[in-house]
C-alpha cells in the first residue's frame, strides 16, 4: 500500500501532441481515486504511465515516495484490472489467479491459500477448475479482480473494467469493487468515461479535459461546485443547462425573463455583456407545487413544455428555446467534447413525479435561483465558484 | 413439427457427411485393397482381392524395390522434415513481426509471399535444374529443401501471421503488470498461445514438402536424394511387360501412415479457438 504521486507528468507522442498535459496529482494511500473525462482525453494514457505500459515523456511519478518512472511495471508491485479482463485463456482460473504468485516463486501451500482466499471473497471458489473461455462476463471481471487482489499489491488499477459489462451486472459489480476496495483499504486508481462510477465509487474524481486536468474533488463537490463549464456539463446526467443571459442593468436577460441573482450567487459581472447560466435539471420545478415559503427564491416563468418523459420517481421536460448564434455554437462545441450531440437548445427540466403538466403545453416553472452557476462564457470559468478558502471565509 | 425437421436435417447431414467421406476415402481404400493383391490379380477388376498376399510389402521393404523405395523414404523424411522446420522458424519470426509491429515494406512482405506461392512450379524448375547443375546442388538434399522453402513458407507466413494477429497483446502487458519479465510474458503467456498456430502451419509445410513431385523427380537423379514420390515413379515389374502397380500401392500405403500418424499426434495441439475467453468475447 503506498502513495501515488505525479508531478507534472506529461506524455507526448511521437506527433508531438500531448495526449497527457502537464498533471499534477496527489493520490492518498488508501484512497480511491477515480480520473474521468470523454474519451481522447488521455485518463488511460495516465493509468498506463502509472503502471509503466506507457514511457513517461517528463515529469516525476512517485509510488510510496519512491520514483518509478525508469522502473518497468513487474518492479512497481502494482496490480491492473484491464478493460477486457486479458486472462490467460491456457489457464484455469485458480492459475489464472496464481499467476503473480507464481511469478514470485510463491511455494504451493501458500499459493493455494491466498488463491482459495481470494476465490471465496469473490465467490469464484466453484468455478477455480474452468477455462476462462467457459465462464460469463461477470465471471471473467471478478477473475481478472481475484488476480489483481491475490498479491498484496501496492495499488490497484482499474481501466474501464465495468464497460463490457451489461448495466445491471454493472450495477452489482460496481457495488462489489467498491465494497472489496473498502475492505481491502488499497489505494485505487479508476479509469472510466461512466459518470455513475465516477460518483459513487471515488473518494475523489479527477476530470480530465484533453490531457489537462480541470479539477481534483469529491463527487459532491464537483457536482455542486464545478470549476468551468466543462466539469459542470461533464458532471450529472441529465447534464447542467446552459442559459445564455446578458447582462443589463439591474437584471440578467434571459429568453425566460429577467433574473436578479440573490445574493448568495451574486457575482462581479462588470466589464461582460453576456454570461451563461448553469442550472441543474433538479433546480427547476412545476411552479404548482413549489411551496410558498421558497417561491421566492427562484423565477417563474412559462415555458413551451416539449416533451415529457415519466419515469415513474420523477419526470424530465424538455423546454425548446432560442439562443443566439455564438452562444448556440459554443454550446454544440461543448457538447461534441463531452462525447454527445446537441440537436438543439433546449432545457432538460426535472419535475417531481406528481406534476400534472401535459406535453406540449405552456406551463409556469420555477427555477431555484440559489442553485444557479454562472459561467463566464469566453473562458469557461465558473463565476460563482467557491474556492476551498472563500468557502471557509466568507459566509455566503 | 420441430422435431420432425431437426430428425430430417440430422438424416440429411449424415447421408451428405457420408457421401464425402465416401468420395474422399474410396480411392484410399481402392490402393490399400490393391496392394494386398497379388500380381495375378490386379486386372481383374474386382474391389476386394481374391485373396490377401503381402508380397508387394515384401518387394518394396525387402526385395528388389527394397534399395529404390528404402532410401526415397529416407531422403523424404530429411528433406522433408529440415524444410518444414526452417520454413516453421523462418515463418513465426516473420509472421511475429507482421503481426506486432509495424514498419515500412509490410504489406510488400506478404504481396510477395503469395505471388511466390502462386508462382507455378512447373515454369522455374527448369531454370532451377540447369542452376542447380551448374553449382553442384542438383540431386542433394539443399537442392530439394530450398526449392520446398519456397513452397513451404509462403504459406506458413500467411496463416502464422493471421493466427498471431488473433492473439490479444494486452496478455503480454497483462503478464508485465503481474510481474513478469517481458522473456517469462512470452514463454508462459504467448508461446502456449501461439503452439497450436506454430503445429498447424508446421504440419501443412511437411505435407506440401512431402507430397511434392515435381521438383522431386526434376531435380534428383540417384537414390542420394530422390524422395518418395519421384521413386515411386521407377518401380519396375517383375518383367518389363508386368506393370508394377501392386508395389506402388504397397508403397503410397506406407506412405500415407506418417501423414495420418502425424494428424493424429498433433489433433490435440490444432485445436482451434484456445484463446477465446481472454478477453471479452
Amino acid at each position: 500500500m503506498a502513495a501515488i504521486t505525479m508531478n507534472n507528468i506529461i506524455k507526448k507522442y511521437g506527433d508531438g501532441f500531448p495526449a497527457v498535459n502537464d498533471v499534477s496529482l496527489d493520490i492518498a494511500d488508501g484512497e480511491f481515486m477515480i480520473l474521468v473525462g470523454p474519451s481522447g482525453c488521455g485518463k488511460s494514457t495516465l493509468l498506463r504511465m502509472i503502471v509503466g505500459l506507457e514511457d513517461i515523456t517528463s515529469g516525476e511519478m512517485l509510488i510510496g515516495g519512491e520514483r518509478v518512472n525508469e522502473k518497468a511495471p513487474r518492479d512497481r508491485n502494482l496490480a491492473m484490472v484491464f478493460q477486457n479482463y486479458a486472462l490467460y485463456p491456457h489457464l484455469t482460473v485458480y492459475e489464472n489467479i496464481a499467476f503473480p504468485l507464481r511469478l514470485q516463486k510463491t511455494s504451493d501451500t501458500e499459493v493455494k491459500e491466498r488463491v482459495n482466499q481470494a476465490a471465496e471473497l469473490l465467490e469464484l471458489t466453484e468455478h477455480l477448475e474452468r477455462k476462462p473461455a467457459n465462464l460469463s462476463g461477470g465471471q471473467r471481471q471478478r477473475v481478472a479482480m481475484g488476480r489483481a487482489i491475490v498479491r498484496n499489491a501496492q495499488a490497484f488499477l482499474f481501466d474501464e473494467p465495468l464497460s463490457n459489462l451489461d448495466a445491471k451486472l454493472r450495477g452489482q459489480m460496481r457495488t462489489e469493487i467498491s465494497r472489496l476496495q473498502k475492505r481491502l483499504g488499497i489505494t485505487t486508481v479508476y479509469v472510466t468515461h461512466d459518470q455513475v462510477e465516477a460518483m459513487t465509487l471515488g473518494d475523489r474524481v479527477a476530470v480530465l479535459r484533453k490531457g489537462l486536468l480541470q479539477q481534483v474533488a469529491s463527487p459532491r463537490e464537483l457536482y455542486e461546485n464545478p470549476v468551468n463549464l466543462f466539469v459542470a456539463g461533464f458532471i450529472g446526467s441529465p447534464p447542467m443547462n446552459f442559459i445564455p443571459a446578458t447582462v443589463g442593468e439591474d437584471a440578467l436577460h434571459t429568453p425566460f425573463g429577467d433574473v436578479t441573482l440573490p445574493e448568495s450567487r451574486s457575482v462581479d459581472l462588470a466589464g461582460k455583456d453576456v454570461v451563461l447560466l448553469g442550472a441543474r435539471p433538479e433546480s427547476f420545478e412545476d411552479a404548482a407545487v413549489v411551496s410558498d415559503t421558497v417561491r421566492d427564491h427562484g423565477l417563474t416563468f412559462d415555458a413551451n413544455i416539449d416533451v415529457i418523459e415519466w419515469l415513474g420517481n420523477e419526470q424530465y421536460a424538455y423546454v425548446p428555446y432560442d439562443a443566439p448564434e455564438d452562444i448556440r455554437n459554443q454550446l454544440a462545441e461543448l457538447e461534441r467534447e463531452l462525447d454527445s450531440e446537441a440537436m438543439r437548445t433546449q432545457l432538460v427540466v426535472s419535475l417531481d413525479a406528481t406534476s400534472r403538466i401535459e406535453e406540449a403545453s405552456v406551463s409556469a416553472l420555477w427555477l431555484d435561483l440559489r442553485k444557479v452557476h454562472v459561467f463566464d462564457p469566453s473562458t469557461g470559468e465558473n463565476l460563482t465558484a467557491r474556492t476551498a478558502t472563500q468557502s471557509t471565509s466568507a459566509p455566503a | 413439427m420441430d422435431d420432425q425437421r431437426s430428425t430430417r436435417q440430422k438424416v440429411l447431414w449424415w447421408v451428405a457427411g457420408a457421401a464425402v467421406v465416401v468420395y474422399a476415402l474410396f480411392p484410399v481404400a481402392w490402393i490399400f485393397s490393391l496392394s494386398l493383391k497379388s500380381s495375378a490379380d490386379l486386372g481383374n477388376q474386382q474391389f476386394l482381392p481374391t485373396s490377401v498376399v503381402w508380397e508387394n510389402y515384401e518387394m518394396i521393404l525387402a526385395g528388389d524395390a527394397q534399395s529404390l523405395f528404402l532410401s526415397g523414404l529416407r531422403n523424404s523424411i530429411g528433406v522433408s522434415l529440415i524444410a518444414t522446420f526452417i520454413a516453421v522458424v523462418l515463418s513465426t519470426f516473420c509472421a511475429y513481426a507482421i503481426a506486432r509491429l509495424d514498419f515500412p515494406g509490410k504489406r510488400v512482405i506478404l504481396t510477395t509471399a503469395l505471388a511466390v506461392a502462386i508462382f507455378p512450379v512447373i515454369s522455374i524448375v527448369t531454370p532451377l535444374f540447369n542452376l542447380w547443375r551448374n553449382i553442384g546442388l542438383y540431386d542433394t538434399w539443399p537442392g530439394l529443401i530450398i526449392p520446398y522453402l519456397s513452397l513451404t513458407l509462403p504459406i506458413s507466413i500467411w496463416t502464422l501471421s493471421a493466427f498471431f494477429r488473433q492473439i490479444p497483446w494486452e496478455l503480454e502487458q497483462a503478464a508485465q503488470v503481474d510481474g513478469a519479465t517481458t522473456w517469462q510474458a512470452f514463454r508462459k503467456v504467448i508461446v502456449p498461445l501461439a503452439t497450436p498456430g506454430v503445429f498447424t502451419t508446421a504440419i501443412i509445410s511437411f505435407f506440401i514438402a512431402w507430397n511434392d513431385f515435381v521438383y522431386g523427380i526434376s531435380l534428383t537423379s540417384t537414390e542420394s536424394a530422390r524422395p518418395v514420390p519421384a521413386a515411386l515413379a521407377f518401380f519396375t515389374g517383375a518383367s518389363q511387360f508386368e506393370e508394377p502397380a501392386g508395389a506402388i500401392a504397397a508403397a503410397a500405403v506406407i506412405v500415407t501412415i506418417p501423414v495420418v500418424v502425424l494428424v493424429l499426434l498433433f489433433q490435440r495441439q490444432i485445436v482451434s479457438g484456445l484463446t477465446q475467453g481472454a478477453v471479452k468475447g
